[in-house]
């Protein structure tokens, strides 16, 4: 070891941090082109749908133009929130002529649905507001993108 | 090759690997279970029959939910989540789906029940179609894991049919 100059001591490490990085974007846009979906991974930040997912869990998602049904769990966006949601499609109108569809959601740990969560004056969520379906989830090791979010200190440590 | 944060790091990324490879395991377990879960379901009471003065028709009914869901179960079920849609065509909708009622299910033991309960959450139609409508009153179930891969079904039960008269 003391043979080795003090340059490969260096460039080793930050070598193996690139492919490290390079791996795990390779995965993501793997996934992403195998699910469907933009986010094939989601964190959950919420308790609304506890039991079944607590802070901390992440969810795999997929998309598939199969239409929504009712009992599905699907993560959407309201036009102006950034966070998506991950609910329960509680009620679901599919139009005869254009198979448009109509979706009202709830989180199961919620009393009442989400047309409080909706934009202003709506009533319904679309197809466009769907981002995916969760079909698949583990649990707590969504906790590490929590913390690294919310305390950014701790990703300056752990990249260090 | 042999400091403490490189022996960490080995043992970290070992550990990940291994917990990967038995939550996939867990998962694959369940789809050796072959569940066969049953059903039944009856509209007690129609409460009231009104028409909303936005036009929209709503129903408020009372049912007897009964079921047996201890085969869905595994070592890897967290919970279930079960629940009762209405299902119906109209005119203006290829598809209405209306959920009355839906539960928690945790634990084996509370997986074989009776309910006698009204609907939950409210049945409005788009429209006023509803009368002597012809309906399916659907239980779907929602197999929740430890981790994994989740798996719903349904048991479509036909049959059911709503008052030709507002009361």
């Amino acid at each position: 070891m003391d043979l080795l100059p003090y340059s490969v001591l260096i460039l080793f490490p930050c070598i193996i941090e690139c492919m490290i990085v390079t791996s795990a974007l390779i995965i993501w846009k793997a996934l992403m082109c195998f699910t469907g979906s933009e986010s094939p991974v989601v964190v959950v930040l919420s308790g609304s749908m506890e039991p079944g997912f607590k802070r901390g869990d992440i969810l795999f998602l997929h998309m598939s133009n199969d239409p929504i049904r009712t009992g599905e769990i699907v993560v959407f966006n309201v036009d102006g929130r950034e966070i998506p949601i991950v609910h329960r499609v509680i009620k679901v109108h599919e139009r005869q002529e254009t198979g448009d569809v109509e979706v009202l959601t709830k989180g199961d740990n919620n009393y009442g649905d989400d047309r409080l969560l909706y934009a202003q004056g709506q009533l319904w969520l679309q197809r466009h507001h769907i981002m995916g379906r969760a079909v698949g989830f583990l649990p707590y090791v969504g906790w590490v993108t929590i913390i690294m979010t919310e305390k950014p200190i701790i990703k300056v440590c752990l990249l260090m | 090759m042999h400091s403490f944060w490189l022996r960490a790091n080995a043992v970290l990324t070992f550990s990940v690997i291994i917990l990967a490879f038995t939550c996939a395991m867990a998962s694959v377990s369940d789809c050796f279970n072959s569940p066969s879960p049953s059903a039944q379901i009856q509209i007690t009471n129609i409460n009231w029959f009104q028409k909303q003065r936005n036009g929209n028709e709503e129903v408020s009914l009372a049912m007897n939910i009964t079921a047996d869901l201890q085969s869905l179960f595994t070592w890897n079920t967290k919970q279930v989540f079960v629940f009762v849609a209405a299902e119906y065509k109209t005119p203006k909708n290829a598809v209405n789906q209306v959920s009355l009622w839906d539960a928690i299910i945790p634990a084996k033991e509370q997986s074989k029940f009776r309910v006698q309960t009204v609907n939950k959450y409210r049945f409005i139609d788009q429209g006023s179609n509803l009368r002597g409508k012809d309906l399916n009153l659907t239980l779907h179930w929602h197999v929740m894991p430890k981790a994994g891969m989740m798996f719903a079904d349904k048991l479509v039960i036909p049959g059911y049919r709503l008052p030709k008269e507002y009361r």
